[in-house]
């Protein structure tokens, strides 16, 4: 009776200290989960989902606040994907977000900049060069389109452009089967 | 003397239709009216333009330098007045337009001053900047630049000279071998030094005898380290991995290239072209192209860079019924979007196609699961699990099957009893992959930057307040020194209970004491009149003050 007590208890504390130090050598910093949403998200940071960034949103979706359909930069892809991840039910994009577009990246008109740095403070990835007083210019592979610095602009001088296709962007299309009528 | 010779998997035969261009020299083909040189060569990276329009430029000048590590020279093919500077379609698969020099020639062909390199007494390094500045790339077709390829000069032991021109319809590697067997050569020697491999072995196949037997004749006198070796007509065997297996047996790992193997592989055309650029100090500014198929005067022409397609057209005069141009050969061209392209260094054929020749693929039919693309395929890969997740868009799958192994050659959709358009399906897959990851990179980037935005106002927020604290920390101990070195000569009644007191005093008594320093600026040097007119005035305010 007491040997076996003894083993049981001598079995206890080793395995309970061997998950002690589990638990302390391979400690897992933050949520992964989290991580796995923010990879997803297309890290526009643009605030449509009515978070304040990607990272904000993704913690929100973890704890269950927020729905993943609030993306409109994502898009359906991106919907789908985080349903993937989380295994929950695709919906179509919440339709108070937004809407889906192209991608497009914001353009200074350098002719009507006054300088008044406001579109600077505004961009949440540091795209925009330019001082007080100075003319600013947007850096466009940077930039992310999501459109923050538009509304800040006293002088409505900076406008979204489409990103064109280039020689380097350019995708193959999709075989198409043609579908003739029988003769 | 290389003891037999090795076969790769797969391979097809189709008719090699070699017989309608090879038969004729070539021709150099007249000035056209207008050149349109491209300053993005390659879809690998663009040149940068040192010219401006109006300007005249001689033969051989440079007009676009190299950018970036694969960045190669851009030349004037003949000497001539800039006219503009102007985006035209390029050599590509989109039709996009890209930046080019116009240039229309004056005719006099006027070279600029050009010396040949003596290669071996000048350091590598330089030998492959004067290759870089000559506009020297790979003339197969992909462009990729040599001096690149020539790598650091160790580990080569095997250069191989592609002359195996697999692809049906064209022969302008046949017949350069056949009038101009003597400048590859010498350009194959050339690449052999720089690159230092021991042994050169030079592939052409058994359905290009006459090459075989010119090439054999100059390489007479040269010993034994360089072998002209006649392969097995298998399309693609001109491709890099599978003539490398045919001539020395390696076969070359997934993921890894020829160079790490030992071998390294140049086009015949290459090798001529460093000959001309090294022996010559000519840069690359011609190159031969084979006009082929529905023309009624098939042959091959030595064509300036730059010539527009539709004026090299009228050479071979295409035929009533032509509905489509291919560039390159018909396994791995493509449909020219315009005729207005010009032709570039990679340029080897343009193929007249009439429905005759080429009729249009039929219908798609379902995939019916009989395993003859994966016979076919010489990569080694299974064309059928790749198409069904291309088709599926699960491109993780394709990769897991070695999709960026595939060489595009199109032997599977050859042999494809359900006429799928494999390559098609392919070619979507890589580059919807390559897109994600160029939207993948954008996307940590922006996270970084978000995230070190985020940090940096924080800290900047913190700073702040630090400064803040030692400013008044600043101003509270001088404070103290001031209200004891003041109450010394005690100008101000100093309240010692109320510090803030104390400091608006100070601060009045300094701008007290900088008053009486400043002293009017226009009252000194004044005439007698002046002065009198401004004591009467003073003596009225005094009146009326009074």
């Amino acid at each position: 009776m007491l040997t076996a007590l003894l083993i049981m208890t001598g079995i206890a504390i080793v395995l309970g200290a061997a998950l002690g130090y589990a638990s302390i050598r391979f400690k897992v910093e933050g949520d992964p989960l989290v991580e796995k949403i923010d990879a997803i998200l297309p890290q526009t940071q643009c605030g449509q989902c009515g978070y304040p960034g990607c990272k904000p949103y993704a913690q929100a979706i973890s704890n269950g606040e927020a729905d993943i359909n609030q993306c409109p930069p994502g898009g359906e892809e991106g919907i789908r994907k985080l349903a993937d991840l989380l295994g929950r039910e695709f919906k179509p994009l919440s339709e108070e977000h937004g809407h889906e577009k192209p991608k497009s990246v914001a353009f200074i008109n350098e002719q009507l900049c006054i300088g008044c740095t406001l579109c600077i403070q505004a961009c949440p990835v540091d795209a925009i060069v330019g001082a007080a007083k100075q003319m600013h210019t947007v850096v466009s592979p940077l930039c992310t389109g999501c459109e923050l610095c538009v509304a800040p602009c006293p002088v409505d001088c900076i406008a979204m452009v489409p990103v064109g296709e280039t020689v380097e962007t350019w995708k193959w299309k999709y075989p198409v089967i043609e579908l003739r009528p029988a003769a | 003397m290389i003891a037999r010779l090795f076969n790769f998997r797969g391979g097809v035969k189709p008719v090699s239709h070699k017989n309608e261009s090879s038969a004729t020299p070539i021709v150099k083909a007249p000035l056209p009216p207008r050149l349109v040189i491209p300053l993005r060569q390659s879809i690998r990276s663009t040149a940068r333009c040192l010219v401006q329009p109006g300007q005249r430029v001689l033969k051989g000048e440079h007009i676009g330098e190299g950018e970036g590590p694969l960045g190669t020279s851009v030349h004037a093919s003949t000497s001539g007045t800039v006219v503009e500077i102007a985006s035209f379609p390029m050599a590509h698969a989109s039709g996009l337009e890209t930046p080019s020099v116009v240039i229309e020639p004056d005719g006099e062909d006027r070279w600029i001053d050009h010396a040949p390199l003596d290669y071996r007494n000048v350091s590598r390094n330089a030998a492959l900047a004067y290759l870089r500045n000559s506009g020297i790339v790979g003339m197969g077709g992909a462009g990729f630049p040599t001096h690149v390829k020539l790598g650091n000069g160790s580990g080569i032991d095997t250069l191989v000279i592609n002359g195996a021109e697999c692809e049906p319809w064209i022969t302008c590697d046949d017949r350069l071998m056949r009038e101009r067997a003597a400048e590859v050569l010498s350009g194959a020697t050339i690449l052999r030094e720089l690159i230092g491999a021991r042994r050169v072995l030079i592939g052409i196949e058994d359905n290009k005898p006459e090459a075989i037997t010119a090439m054999r004749a100059a390489a007479s006198g040269v010993g034994d380290t360089l072998e002209i070796v006649p392969v097995p007509t298998l399309y693609p065997a001109g491709g890099e991995k599978q003539l490398i297996r045919v001539l020395t047996g390696i076969e070359i790992a997934q993921g890894k290239l020829g160079a790490d193997f030992g071998v390294q592989c140049f086009n015949v055309g290459t090798a001529q072209a460093v000959h001309r650029a090294i022996h010559h100090g000519e840069p690359l500014l011609s190159r031969i192209v084979t006009l082929t198929g529905n023309v009624a005067h098939p042959g091959n022409y030595e064509v300036l860079l730059g010539t527009p397609v539709d004026a090299l057209l009228k050479l071979a005069g295409p035929k009533a019924d032509t509905d489509r141009y291919i560039m390159g050969g018909p396994m791995m061209g493509i449909d020219l979007q315009s005729l207005k392209v010009p032709v570039v260094k990679g340029t080897n054929c343009v193929i007249s196609a009439s429905p005759a020749l080429f009729p249009p693929p039929p219908p798609e039919l379902p995939c019916i699961r009989c395993g003859a693309c994966a016979r076919a395929c010489p990569a080694d890969l299974q064309p059928f699990e790749l198409y069904w997740f291309s088709r599926a868009k699960n491109f993780g799958k394709t990769q897991e099957y070695h999709l960026f192994d595939c060489i595009e050659c199109g032997c599977c959709a050859f042999v494809c009893p359900s006429r799928i358009p494999l390559v098609d399906y392919y070619r979507f897959a890589k580059s919807e992959i390559w897109a994600r990851e160029r939207d993948l990179k954008a996307s940590d980037q922006a996270r970084d930057r978000f995230e070190f935005r985020n940090f940096r106002q924080e800290r900047e927020k913190e700073e702040k307040a630090a400064k803040l604290a030692a400013k008044a920390a600043e101003t509270r101990a001088k404070l103290a020194d001031g209200t004891s070195a003041g109450a010394a000569e005690a100008p101000p009644p100093v309240s010692d209970e109320d510090p803030k007191k104390a400091l608006i005093a100070a601060a009045l008594a300094r701008a007290k004491q900088q008053k009486a320093a400043v002293t009017p600026q226009n009252t000194e040097d004044l005439s007698p009149e002046t002065q009198a007119e401004i004591d009467e005035i003073e003596a009225r305010r005094e009146k009326l003050n009074d």
